[in-house]
């Protein structure tokens, strides 16, 4: 459950944003979250409504955009969609693969009010 | 972490130590108070939230918010004419990158001091520590070594390396299920290993939560053992894709496992297509030799760039030596 302590890094950056940004009230978050990174999409709701409970983002909309993962396949010589970490090429079912997306954890934008 | 209200604070203890929340990582609550969770809040199904007087409220989790003034449900629905009740701000900020900026900071005070630091991981019970004694009594003479040791609770395992003479101090994360970069740079602050020294990290042992915290280390080294399933580099291929090398740990024990060696390495290099690979085995001393020697290289490297870094400074002193004693 080590999105309690992610969820707790997106309130960081949130509540750093308002101090930066002056807002006062945080309507959406929204998240990048690749396909091959650590982040469990439904733990992390979970725990974000926990963690905003009283802040800045309370009542706050979570948006995860997910995005895919992607591998260099060094035997076809180009990027190839993977599912997971452990799959081989779809194309040619070599492991030799270098992960090129899909890792991010990032919070990307929010929508805010005054 | 506490799992009633889900901060990470209170039950972080640098041996013994409580910390006083002066660190932006760990986080307060909005009454002040430290955090025996006695004005915690119970999640309830269905949105509702009990605090601890008994009391029960909504929050809603709808667009606009419960308690807030609505001024136009939306973007643009505006409250003044010719304001934009809601704008987007761009953030584009890795989740970690308070974490990673802590590690930063570890690595470049570890640099500086020649030291070698590994992040040991594994799941519980794969022999960590019985390695750790080992290799510091094998390196004795050889190369000083200090150890962060890492468990939820207790210090058995800091008393377990002390008693084998090198410093160690032991982190417990109380309800945290793995070190972050803020609570190894506590740890150095009291450890202060010698320099040009190895400093070996004990993280907690789970194989899935320490793979994404960077703790300021050259390497991870994700210990295996025998008498774990040899299909556990692809049930957990975060932290095999997040390691350096693998030690394959109990090796003694093969002879009266099924382990089969080939498809564990394989099933790793699948997740991992450069992972390097060391079996070992701590009780019959079996591949210490090798693992021992990767440690002295990495070490010698560690030593290497810090008197690169301290010849250039040198260098460049006497270059603005020179310049001072020319005016």
């Amino acid at each position: 459950m080590h999105e309690l302590s992610l969820a707790e890094g997106v309130l960081q950056i949130v509540e750093e944003a308002a101090r930066t940004q002056s807002f006062s009230r945080v309507v959406a978050v929204v998240l990048e979250i690749g396909q091959l990174s650590s982040v469990e999409s439904e733990a992390m709701r979970f725990c974000f409504d926990v963690v905003i409970r009283g802040s800045v983002a309370e009542g706050a909309r979570l948006e995860i955009v997910n995005t895919p993962g992607l591998a260099w396949c060094m035997k076809c010589s180009k990027d190839v969609a993977l599912e997971t970490r452990h799959d081989a090429c779809p194309e040619c079912g070599s492991y030799q693969l270098q992960i090129t997306g899909g890792t991010e954890m990032r919070v990307k934008e929010l929508e805010v009010a005054d | 972490m506490c799992t009633t209200c889900g901060c990470a604070t209170g039950e972080t203890r640098v041996e013994g130590e409580t910390h006083h929340h002066d660190d932006p990582l760990w986080h307060v609550h909005e009454d002040g108070t430290g955090h025996s969770h006695g004005p915690a809040h119970t999640y309830v199904p269905a949105s509702k939230y009990r605090h601890a007087d008994g009391t029960m409220h909504d929050h809603h989790h709808d667009k606009e918010g419960g308690h807030d003034l609505h001024y136009g449900q939306g973007p643009a629905g505006g409250h003044a004419p010719g304001m934009t009740q809601a704008r987007m701000v761009q953030i584009e900020q890795d989740i970690l990158g308070k974490n990673n900026g802590y590690a930063a900071r570890n690595r470049e005070r570890l640099a500086e001091r020649g030291i070698f630091a590994l992040n040991l991981v594994s799941s519980p019970g794969s022999g960590k520590t019985t390695l750790l004694c080992r290799s510091i009594d094998m390196l004795k003479g050889r190369l000083p070594v200090a150890v962060i040791e890492g468990d939820q609770q207790t210090s058995q395992d800091a008393e377990r390396i002390r008693s084998t003479g090198a410093p160690a101090i032991q982190i417990n994360t109380g309800k945290g299920c793995h070190l972050d970069a803020a609570m190894v740079g506590h740890a150095l602050d009291k450890l202060a290993p010698k320099i040009d020294s190895l400093l070996m990290i004990e993280n907690v042992g789970n194989l899935v939560c320490p793979a994404a915290f960077d703790l300021g280390e050259a390497h991870k080294v994700v210990i295996l053992s025998v008498t774990e399933g040899e299909d556990k580099p692809i049930k957990y291929p975060d932290m095999f894709a997040a390691a350096d090398l693998m030690l394959l740990n109990k090796c003694d024990l093969l002879p009266y496992l099924s382990f089969n060696v080939k498809l564990a390495i394989n099933y790793a290099q699948r997740v991992n297509p450069g992972l390097r690979v060391i079996q070992v085995s701590a009780t019959s001393g079996e591949g210490m030799e090798e693992w021992l020697a990767w440690l002295e290289e990495g070490a010698a490297g560690a030593r290497a760039g810090r008197v690169h870094t301290v010849d250039a400074l040198k260098r460049r002193i006497a270059e603005l030596e020179a310049r001072l004693a020319a005016k």
